[in-house]
């Protein structure tokens, strides 16, 4: 009798046993995180005139779909606290996916279907276009304050004479290296071309690999996701390969282009890890923050992740241009988001009020001190305090010319093409020689123009 | 055989007016359930084979044309689909094998008698209580060649020379991710045949045992037999969701061309490219591949019964 009333029990604590030596794993597995470290440095700016919006929208609730990458999701909480503080508005943040095109694919569902479940969404750099016919116009509430922001990013904003987006952060690729490293095997510089890099990386990659097995030379983002359409526009147009799409036609499928992809090609697996082909922004800023890389491309926001306490790196790296290929010159490619809001929101007073928020001086200058991102005012830009948070926001590396994706030529098919570059780009990189993919994906573009 | 054949006659001619009424009662209480599942099932359905003949776009401000067999038409000679399906049969194939044969062997260890049988039966099932994009998540860091435990593991025990990039290597990708099914599935696989092996009754076994007959006898003579109906539905259960696999090839993959399953495809056209109509296209040939494999299993079914 006693043995089976005991049973029960003991089933029910071995399987609370099991799982959770396996949710210990895998929270093991995934790593600790340096956000919440960034954004506890300074406190979320107040709301200015919290009161008068409290009297007029206190107690709403709008929901907002965020920001994911990094310690973003941290700054978008505080940000949040802070706001239902002053206004009693409360927003409910949904993080989006970390990759771009399922962002995408998550706005379009929702506004093909007329929902009213978002309010405020962060909207790519390539989406005003696709997105406007849904989107508020944001110009008679938001037009002043638009006039601190720069004027390409507002431009790039403006469908139609409406500004469906107010700019939140710019975004562009630079080159993180290790200053450590370089000064030991005797390199007074970050290379200034592609075939420079390789070979660093290789001599860096043979010496430091005697102690740390899994070092490697240079780390980027080359999953088959938007981000390597970004990557590889960068390795194209600093080659002389051209932007995918020029003055309205289909250009990759040129010589340059193909040098410069089957360079990299041979490099996956010799200078870079094997499994970089599967490497999205969180897989390339861990590798690096952990010590086990000498290069590495990714977007700013991975350098407040870099210096903070406790990251193995801290105080060892520093940023530079990205290389160029024989007879080019670097460019980065353009990223950034914007702050949209929905024309089905229920509350798009509310909302409103939110991008104000967000995009006013103070809480950008919090977001570039506290999460590294580039502020799209440039008066922030000659900020002692910002300047000091963001090195990399110096001449050299942010006045680099930048290369845009061809969003605005492809339109709502700007999804479709850029799976069209970045899978073809995955073939190679896998192993597919250039010659044999580019004609693809140079009918596929064109297709698309028609 | 004649004389079902004129019982059944008879039983035709007599249908009394009792039997008549309750076949209607029978009617009325079933048309609540045919109806919902006439809305969750066949309205979808038949609305999708409908789309697959127009060009619908997800985002489009144009109205939308009927185009006819036109998406078929391009699907015969879409490539990639091609690859998908290859890659989905292939997968299958593999996991529902592997599943099988650890699932039966698990089925057979757990259903004898043991201390600690219980506590067993309870920890077998937790990877199948993960949620499978937690598990490939999990899974996908695991395998990493920079900083997985995987490789780590094996690098130490010397299994292998050097860290291996399990998932980017095209040789070893479709083999990582049937291994991470296999490790998710195979317990799911061992419960519906350990239910199977439940209802066997023990008295056969005594009397084989009586008959002297040896545990390798006794399995294919009485255990396998009995067990058919059992397997027989694990198989088209597994076979039907590994058709339709997604969550783990995404995590691994996202929308790598070479590793694109059948369900991937679909969803990348219809929500990532937008082309509604060519989805549904893609959906309905979906539809039709997984079909055929069910009119396989039933007819093995019918075959087996008679």
């Amino acid at each position: 009798m006693q043995s089976m009333k005991r049973r029960p029990l003991l089933v029910a604590t071995a399987l609370v046993a099991a799982l959770a030596l396996v949710v210990g794993l895998s929270v093991a597995a995934a790593g600790t995180s340096h956000a919440t470290k960034a954004a506890a440095t300074m406190p979320a700016p107040k709301v200015p005139n919290g009161a008068a919006i409290r009297a007029k929208y206190g107690g709403q609730s709008i929901t907002f779909i965020g920001d994911s990458v990094g310690g973003s999701h941290a700054r978008d909480v505080a940000l949040a606290k802070e706001f239902r503080k002053d206004t009693g508005i409360k927003v409910n943040i949904v993080p989006h996916s970390p990759a771009s095109d399922q962002s995408y694919a998550q706005l379009a569902r929702i506004f093909s279907s007329h929902s009213s479940s978002m309010d405020v969404a962060m909207v790519d750099v390539t989406w005003p276009g696709v997105f406007a016919p849904y989107l508020v116009n944001l110009k008679p509430a938001l037009g002043a304050q638009s006039k601190i922001h720069a004027a390409g990013i507002v431009a790039n904003d403006t469908v139609n004479g409406k500004l469906v987006a107010m700019p939140w952060f710019g975004d562009f690729g630079m080159l993180y290296y290790r200053t450590d490293l370089l000064q030991k095997y005797g390199y007074s510089a970050p290379p200034t071309t592609w075939t420079e890099l390789f070979a660093m990386a290789k001599k860096i990659q043979d010496g430091e690999q005697q102690s740390n097995p899994n070092f490697s030379g240079f780390v980027f983002q080359g999953n088959a996701y938007e981000g390597l359409t970004c990557d590889a526009l960068e390795w194209i147009a600093s080659s002389g390969g051209g932007s995918f799409i020029d003055n309205g036609k289909v250009t990759i499928n040129n010589p340059k282009a193909a040098a410069i992809l089957d360079l990299f090609r041979s490099q996956i697996g010799v200078t870079t890890p094997r499994g970089v082909t599967t490497y999205q922004e969180g897989e390339a800023q861990t590798a690096f923050t952990n010590g086990d890389a000498a290069f590495e491309r990714n977007w700013p926001y991975a350098y407040s992740l870099n210096e903070a306490a406790g990251s193995p790196v801290a105080g060892k790296f520093a940023v530079a241009p990205l290389p160029h290929g024989p007879g080019g010159h670097s460019v980065a490619t353009v990223g950034g988001w914007q702050l949209a809001v929905s024309k089905f929101s229920k509350h798009p007073g509310a909302a409103i009020e939110w991008v104000r928020y967000l995009t006013s001086a103070a809480v950008e200058k919090f977001d570039t001190i506290t999460n590294s991102n580039v502020p799209t005012i440039p008066a922030l830009v000659k900020d002692p305090a910002v300047r000091k948070a963001a090195p990399y926001l110096n001449p050299a590396t942010a006045a680099v010319p930048r290369a845009t994706r061809p969003s605005s030529i492809l339109g709502q098919h700007y999804n479709e093409g850029s799976k069209d570059i970045y899978q073809g780009i995955s073939q190679i990189l896998n192993g597919a020689s250039a010659s044999s993919v580019l004609p693809t994906i140079q009918s596929e573009l064109q297709a698309l123009l028609k | 055989m004649a004389s079902v054949a004129t019982t059944v006659t008879t039983r035709r001619r007599r249908r009394t007016k009792l039997q008549r009424r309750q076949t209607r009662v029978a009617w009325l209480l079933l048309v609540p359930s045919l109806a919902v599942v006439a809305l969750v099932a066949l309205y979808p359905l038949g609305k999708t084979v409908f789309q697959s003949f127009t060009n619908q776009e997800f985002l489009a401000l144009e109205p939308t044309k009927w185009v006819g067999l036109q998406n078929y038409t391009t699907l015969i000679h879409d490539t990639f689909f091609r690859t998908a399906i290859w890659t989905t049969v292939k997968f299958t194939l593999i996991t529902v094998a592997f599943e099988f044969a650890l699932g039966l062997a698990i089925a057979l260890v757990v259903n004898s008698s043991f201390k600690g049988r219980g506590v067993m039966r309870a920890v077998m099932l937790v990877p199948w209580a993960i949620p499978t994009v937690v598990a490939a998540q999990m899974w996908k860091w695991m395998l990493d060649d920079t900083f997985g435990v995987i490789n780590d593991l094996f690098v130490r025990i010397h299994l292998v020379s050097h860290s291996h990039a399990w998932i980017a290597e095209p040789s070893t990708a479709l083999a990582s991710v049937c291994a991470v099914d296999i490790w998710k599935t195979t317990p799911f696989v061992a419960l519906l045949l350990l239910a199977g092996l439940q209802v066997i009754p023990q008295d056969l076994y005594e009397a084989a045992e009586v008959d002297g007959a040896n545990a390798l006898q006794q399995f294919w003579r009485i255990t396998f037999p009995l067990l058919k109906p059992a397997i027989l539905v694990t198989l088209i259960f597994r076979t039907l969701d590994a058709l339709r696999v997604f969550d783990v090839f995404y995590v691994f993959f996202g929308n790598r061309p070479d590793t694109q399953t059948m369900a991937i495809y679909a969803q990348s056209t219809i929500v990532g490219d937008g082309h509604v109509g060519y989805g549904a296209a893609i959906s309905v040939a979906i539809f039709l591949i997984i079909a055929i494999f069910v009119v396989i299993y039933m007819t093995v079914n019918r075959v087996t019964e008679e």
